[in-house]
């Protein structure tokens, strides 16, 4: 059976205008449209671009979602089993709508994209996570080049075959960490790996270290005894039974807990969840991981203004950062409606 | 220090009147067996199952795995301090039954202890699915304490071990192997034209199920020393944790403690194995601080010119790994790390809770967020509910037809980091 793929250019490459076209509607047109003739040729038989969906880059970033939603309508209708966005080279516009777009088609379609830019648009960052992204040259003189290994790698993706590394299909590598079986053991290949360090042979690392956010602090509060303070643990505490289930490791999700009528934690209303650390010490007593004793306290005799009615806990063990930072988004916002002046983050 | 590693393959195990070995048959008495094990006021019962591969058989929650060795010659007994006198172990003669391996399980003591299954997709991810196994599932009494709990099964299976081991005691190995490291100025005259290695030898101690003992002692309690590697051969470290199952290091695995063995496999040759720095990683800043600056002073003592570095867990000890590599490389040694990851279950997060510009050379044993699905299987030793609430587990995680769908976390050994086995992750 014929491959269906779906294309997605902008007005400059659809022959429609340059600046001046740049806020054209979404159209859609049967068949393959300027550079979707040499991909056509690169599939031969085996695949067809049945639709070009073509948007002007203008209107496309300055109405996102509405033009995202548009054009993936207009993708659905054509039933693709693989869409081909751009390549977009180094334009910066188009190479954000065709990342978008790819985006949107994975996460609505579950259908897989294979697009095609130049190392530094700024599409690439952002949308490299969703959709193949082929490294390309930074003008439309690179065409030919970028065609065959888009096309290779979507007839690939299409027939469901296994991708091969970055260097092996020539996309750039989208920062997602994925298992396999090396062919020697890892004791063995750190073995080799230190001899040629102290040979002071090229070696590549298995791992090239991550580089961190960095979170400014906030402004000190000014008058504490008015301030609104709030509790917030990575620490596992939660009430007693663990109601929402959150794991003991690699936590999905986050719980909000009343503290009203609680002025002590002890092992009758609350334990942790926390699977990383020796709990037996934050069992017998779990203020010790969230200080609601020392709080209310304070709270009691003026010493803060007031004590946030409810507290937020998570389990922080091997956590991923991309949950962490989803929490933390959703927690903020809530503290932030309720009025929370501070927090105070405990984690084990 | 020089020791003998005699080995005598095992091919099978079976039940028999008496436990002996014959013509790599492992035969083991029961009740004798489970005497031995339960030999503990504290032990309620002790039930011996047998686990060989490729069967159907699924071993949860898998607290420990000891391999059976016994010491023929030499001084003292293996896991000294713990089951033996504390006499200096790691020269002489030591047998192994090779292919068996004591895997301990029971009632569940925290949140980290894993799974083994013998056959299906998640047996391509243990080692101790290729093993022939014989599973204790220990019971303690009511009402004992966690740390006790603890205690008493990591015990039971260590005598266990050397009761087995005992069987090959006058049994004429297959194949014997001899490692040597000789005290440190005649090791570096052996081979003065080889680059120096010291293997810093990273051992959890965050706590209950997060412990290790050095000699019976508990490793948070030490000031980095240094180690004959032969000592490590003879039992003179043992887990006393569950870290997650994945990247803990179960007995067994010191015991052929992977880095060291693949070191002594260039000795010689490429590098001038000079010895192993053994170190901690607690949880206090203080300690990290005291513990890296210790480790680092005496690898540079030491004159090495490089230095494997390997973790045991994840997430708080990363600050452990960093330091360590830091400091080390701060004084112009060499290192190379080997850590698993915790990259999300999409892969797409930062695998590290640390980072160090000059771990510019890292061995990844794999991404222990990727889920994996076990079917069920015909026999189950232990709990399988324990599933939904383990490391790496979810709610939910056992279905009713008995699979488990959970993280490479819960397979015991799936990423360790003593580099055991061949996962890796890459870049995508």
């Amino acid at each position: 059976m014929t491959i269906r793929i779906v294309h997605y250019i902008n007005q400059f490459f659809a022959g429609i205008g340059g600046e001046e076209k740049a806020d054209h509607k979404p159209e859609v047109r049967e068949g393959a449209v300027g550079p979707g003739i040499a991909f056509q040729q690169a599939f031969g038989e085996e695949a067809k671009i049945v639709a070009t969906v073509i948007c002007g880059d203008s209107y496309f970033n300055e109405n996102m979602a509405a033009a995202t939603d548009e054009v993936i309508g207009m993708i659905e209708k054509n039933k693709p089993d693989l869409v081909l966005c751009g390549p977009a080279f180094n334009a910066g516009r188009y190479g954000i709508a065709c990342g978008a777009v790819a985006e949107a088609v994975v996460d609505r379609l579950g259908v897989p994209v294979v697009s095609g830019m130049y190392p530094e648009n700024p599409g690439v960052d952002l949308y490299k996570k969703s959709a193949y992204i082929i490294e390309t040259s930074n003008s439309a003189a690179g065409m030919r080049k970028a065609v065959a290994p888009m096309a290779r790698l979507a007839l690939k993706l299409a027939r469901g075959e296994e991708i091969g590394s970055p260097e092996e299909e020539g996309y750039i590598p989208r920062g997602i960490r994925q298992n396999q079986f090396a062919s020697e053991r890892g004791s063995k290949r750190a073995v080799e790996m230190l001899i040629k360090k102290l040979k002071g042979e090229e070696y590549t690392t298995e791992y090239p270290m991550p580089v961190f956010d960095r979170v400014t602090p906030g402004a000190a509060i000014k008058d504490i005894k008015k301030a609104k303070i709030a509790l917030v643990s990575s620490g596992g505490p939660v009430p007693k039974g663990n109601p929402d289930r959150i794991e003991s490791s690699s936590a999905s999700k986050f719980g909000k807990y009343s503290l009203q009528g609680i002025d002590d934690l002890n092992p009758e209303n609350s334990e942790t969840a926390h699977g990383g650390y020796d709990p037996v010490y934050a069992n017998e007593d779990l203020d010790r991981v969230l200080p609601v004793d020392v709080l209310k306290e304070m709270e009691r005799e003026g010493e803060i203004g007031s004590l946030h009615e409810y507290w937020y806990a998570t389990v922080g063990n091997g956590t991923s950062v991309a949950n962490a930072k989803r929490f933390a988004a959703e927690i903020a916002k809530d503290l932030l409606a309720a009025g929370v002046d501070g927090v105070i983050l405990t984690s084990t | 220090m020089r020791l003998e590693v005699g080995n005598i393959l095992i091919k099978d195990i079976q039940f028999g009147d008496r436990t002996e070995v014959k013509e790599g048959v492992l035969f083991v008495n029961r009740d004798e067996l489970a005497k031995v094990a339960g030999e503990d006021d504290r032990i309620a019962s002790v039930e011996v199952y047998l686990a060989k591969p490729g069967e159907e058989i699924r071993i949860i929650p898998v607290k420990d795995v000891i391999e059976p060795r016994i010491k023929v010659s030499g001084k003292g007994g293996v896991f000294p301090g713990l089951i033996s006198k504390v006499d200096t172990v790691g020269e002489g003669r030591t047998h192994v039954l090779k292919g068996a391996a004591v895997v301990t399980t029971g009632r569940i003591v925290g949140f980290q202890e894993g799974v083994i299954d013998m056959a299906g997709p998640g047996a391509e991810y243990t080692p101790f699915s290729k093993t022939m196994n014989v599973v204790l599932k220990i019971e303690p009494v009511e009402g004992l304490h966690q740390h006790e709990h603890e205690r008493v099964v990591r015990l039971a299976g260590l005598r266990a071990a050397e009761y087995l081991g005992r069987a090959g005691q006058n049994v004429e190995p297959d194949h014997i192997e001899v490692y040597e490291t000789k005290p440190l100025l005649e090791q570096v005259k052996e081979y003065p034209d080889l680059p120096k290695v010291v293997y810093v030898y990273m051992l959890q101690t965050q706590g209950l199920l997060h412990n290790s003992y050095v000699y019976g002692v508990d490793a948070k309690q030490i000031i980095p020393t240094f180690i004959y590697p032969t000592e490590v051969m003879d039992g003179a470290i043992v887990s006393g944790n569950c870290v997650s199952a994945c990247d803990k290091n179960p007995t067994y695995i010191h015991q052929n403690n992977p880095v060291i063995h693949d070191l002594y496999e260039r000795h010689g040759k490429d590098l001038n194995f000079i010895g192993c720095v053994i170190t901690n990683e607690n949880v206090t800043l203080a300690d990290k601080e005291r513990s890296s600056n210790m480790t680092a002073k005496l690898v540079e003592f030491l004159g090495a010119d490089g230095v494997i570095i390997s973790e045991e867990g994840f997430g708080n000890p990363d600050t452990d790994l960093v330091m360590n590599c830091y400091k080390i490389e701060e004084k112009g040694i060499k290192t190379v790390l080997i850590t698993d990851e915790y990259a999300g279950r999409d892969g797409a997060s930062q695998s590290l809770a640390d980072s160090t510009e000059k771990g510019d050379a890292v061995v990844s044993t794999g991404n222990a967020n990727e889920i994996i699905k076990l079917p069920p299987m015909k026999t189950v030793i232990g709990y399988p509910e324990v599933a939904d609430i383990i490391a790496g587990g979810t709610d939910g995680s056992l279905a009713e037809d008995g699979s488990i769908t959970a993280e490479l976390q819960i397979i015991i050994g799936s990423t360790n980091e003593l580099g055991y086995g061949f996962l890796t992750a890459k870049g995508r």
